[in-house]
């Protein structure tokens, strides 16, 4: 079977981002960039599959300006055989991603599509969803296990109480948690090897999907600051704070 | 046109989100009705009509919409929505799994984990793990949105008796099966609702030291959370984590211990009212957002801060 995997380009998860002057965003200019973490598992597992001869093939797709080649490079390097990128200046949002995504899945038919449970940059936590519903496919989100049994796979899902477990009728969209997999780091040989494998580029236009954004933002500003860096001498003084100062307890 | 709003819920009880949710969704209109799907479910449906500022409950009763399955709840959901303006559901796993979905199904974008209520089709969220706040708005002609229910007071449970209308010819899709779920049993005030909840990291070093941590939380009638590396680690369940990537809090007091204060871990607790951070490291970051702040080593100054509060005042 096939499996698609959708890479997001994002600021490093180590970068501490900054709101622009102008209220239009954050900074991403000389920042750097990485492949989503959530993304990272996704393709881990999905290699994994690979190599446990349960999938055939896995496409690595990726949506936005031409640098998401790069992140595309680094799934090829993780183990992806071929990448596809939709390229694009135009600002993606969730619903636009999963028609894209949508529509390269109705030309491949893979049996699986693996997206992260969200993007650490914009949170949405969206995508995964609205393909499996774009697609009529089951779905399982949050995932921290999985196991293709037949024409069914079996997932453990992080939920609020606790965990879940579904068995989906294949094909399905999975989205993953952070306990899925502990992603391996790509080697210079596999590295060199990533730069051999193909990526297809096409645009919206070719996937027919029309990707202008439903929603406008109107302004990007910075939460209001804590006060913080008080320090107590004791445990003593710490309660006695707590008690008679932020009356708390 | 008024706002339809997907309540969480046990089948018997109400889970406390739906209730900020129910707030959020007043700020929007005065029409409010709330769907309770399930099955075996007219107790959820019967605890919603008593809400007040509900003006009806919709009951769609099923073996199919047992257990949340996003695939048939969605499409219920994406029926009923056309009649209303706004569909809202709560920012917890059951409401990030099934909402995208439903808005999907109408070719309708979602705006996730709102704060803020600016005007009907205005919105704020946070982005960047909180680290900067986004004012979206939403040109749909049904605004789909999931609500962070720190960010809104919980409405009255009790006194408003709205009507209950059961909504009937759902189907089912049949694409999953439920097998089982683990669910972690406490005695303790859930997380997300506690007014006190202590929290330990990798500091802790063990499960076993966690002990030291429910010790504190049940002398102050508190909640257990973690970081992720706590939970990674295996200390304690998944559902303990607290973090952009786990649950949001802001209860009165937060209390991190061996916890460094990553941004990650800063975005699900830094709304918190009062913070106190013990930590061995005097430069650990969590000190910068912290009310009060104690270095030392946990192993001494947990058993401390027991005995502390056993004392006679
Ligand atoms: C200039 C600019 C302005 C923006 N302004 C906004 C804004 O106002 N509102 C807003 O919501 N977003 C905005 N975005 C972000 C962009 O729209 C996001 O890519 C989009 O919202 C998706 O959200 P998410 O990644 O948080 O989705 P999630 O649902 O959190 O993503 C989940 C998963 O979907 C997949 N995925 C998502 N995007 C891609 C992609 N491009 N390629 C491949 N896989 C992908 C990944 O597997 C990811 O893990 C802006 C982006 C730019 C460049
Ligand atoms: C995509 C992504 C998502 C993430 N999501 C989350 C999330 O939702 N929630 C989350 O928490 N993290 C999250 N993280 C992880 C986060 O970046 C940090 O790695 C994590 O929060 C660190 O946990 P910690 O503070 O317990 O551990 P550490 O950073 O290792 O800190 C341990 C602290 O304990 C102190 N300590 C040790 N021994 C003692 C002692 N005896 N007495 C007192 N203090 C002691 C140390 O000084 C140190 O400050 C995420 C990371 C990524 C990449």
């Amino acid at each position: 079977m096939k499996i698609l995997v959708a890479v997001k380009r994002v600021i490093d998860f180590n970068v501490k981002v900054r709101v622009k002057a102008d209220r239009s965003g954050v900074e991403t200019a000389n920042v750097k960039m990485s492949m989503n973490p959530f993304d990272e598992i996704a393709v881990e597992e999905a290699v994994r599959l690979k190599e446990k001869g349960v999938a055939a093939e896995v496409i690595a797709v990726s949506m936005g300006p031409q640098s998401c080649q790069e992140t595309i490079r680094t799934a090829l390097a993780l183990g992806a055989d071929r990448g596809i990128h939709v390229n694009t200046d135009i600002e993606l949002q969730p619903l636009a991603v999963a028609k894209l995504l949508a529509s390269i899945i109705k030309r491949e038919q893979p049996s699986l599509a693996i997206l992260g449970k969200q993007a650490i940059d914009d949170d949405c936590n969206q995508t995964g969803q609205m393909l499996a519903g774009l697609l009529g496919w089951a779905q399982g989100t949050f995932i921290s296990k999985l196991a293709i049994e037949g024409a069914e796979a079996e997932i453990t899902r992080e939920v609020d109480g606790g965990l879940e477990v579904l068995r989906l009728n294949l094909p399905a969209v999975l989205t993953t948690d952070l306990r899925l997999n502990e992603p391996r780091y790509a080697t210079l040989p596999n590295i060199m090897k990533a730069k051999k494998k193909p990526i297809e580029t096409l645009s919206p236009a070719d996937l027919g999907v029309d990707a202008s954004p439903r929603l406008s933002t109107l302004k990007v500003d910075e939460p209001p600051k804590r006060q913080g860096g008080k320090m107590v001498q004791s445990t003593a003084e710490l309660v006695e704070k707590l008690r008679s100062e932020a009356k708390v307890i | 046109m008024g706002v339809l709003v997907l309540g969480e819920h046990d089948n018997n009880s109400l889970k406390p989100a739906t209730l900020n949710t129910v707030t959020a969704a007043c700020a929007i209109s005065p029409d409010v009705t709330l769907l309770i799907a399930g099955s075996g479910c007219r107790a959820a449906a019967e605890a919603a009509a008593k809400i007040v500022g509900i003006a009806r409950v919709l009951l769609a009763d099923a073996a199919h919409l047992a257990h949340g399955l996003p695939e048939n709840l969605a499409a219920v959901i994406a029926k009923l929505a056309p009649g209303f303006s706004h569909v809202l559901a709560p920012a917890t796993t059951f409401g990030k799994n099934v909402t995208p979905r439903a808005a999907a199904l109408l070719d309708t974008a979602q705006v996730s984990d709102v704060i803020a209520i600016e005007s009907p089709d205005t919105f704020v969220r946070p982005i960047y793990a909180g680290n900067a706040r986004a004012t979206v708005k939403s040109a749909e002609a049904i605004k789909f949105l999931t609500v962070r229910a720190t960010a809104f007071a919980a409405a009255a449970a009790v006194g408003g008796q709205a009507p209950i209308e059961v909504v009937g010819d759902t189907v089912d899709l049949g694409l999953t099966r439920f097998m089982r779920q683990e669910l972690s049993k406490s005695e303790r005030p859930e997380l997300t609702a506690a007014r006190i909840v202590i929290s330990g990291g990798r500091g802790m070093q063990s499960g076993e030291n966690f002990k030291l941590i429910e010790q504190l939380a049940d002398k102050l009638g508190a909640a257990v959370g973690a970081s992720r590396a706590a939970v990674d680690a295996g200390f304690v369940p998944n559902d303990y984590q607290v973090g952009q990537t786990g649950k949001i809090v802001a209860p009165d007091l937060y209390v991190a211990v061996g916890i460094s204060g990553a941004i990650q871990h800063l975005a699900g607790m830094k709304d918190s009212k009062v913070i106190v951070a013990i930590n061995k490291d005097g430069e650990a970051p969590i000190f910068q957002i912290a009310d009060y702040g104690l270095v030392g080593d946990l192993f001494k100054a947990l058993p401390e801060f027991i005995a502390e509060l056993d004392k006679p005042r």
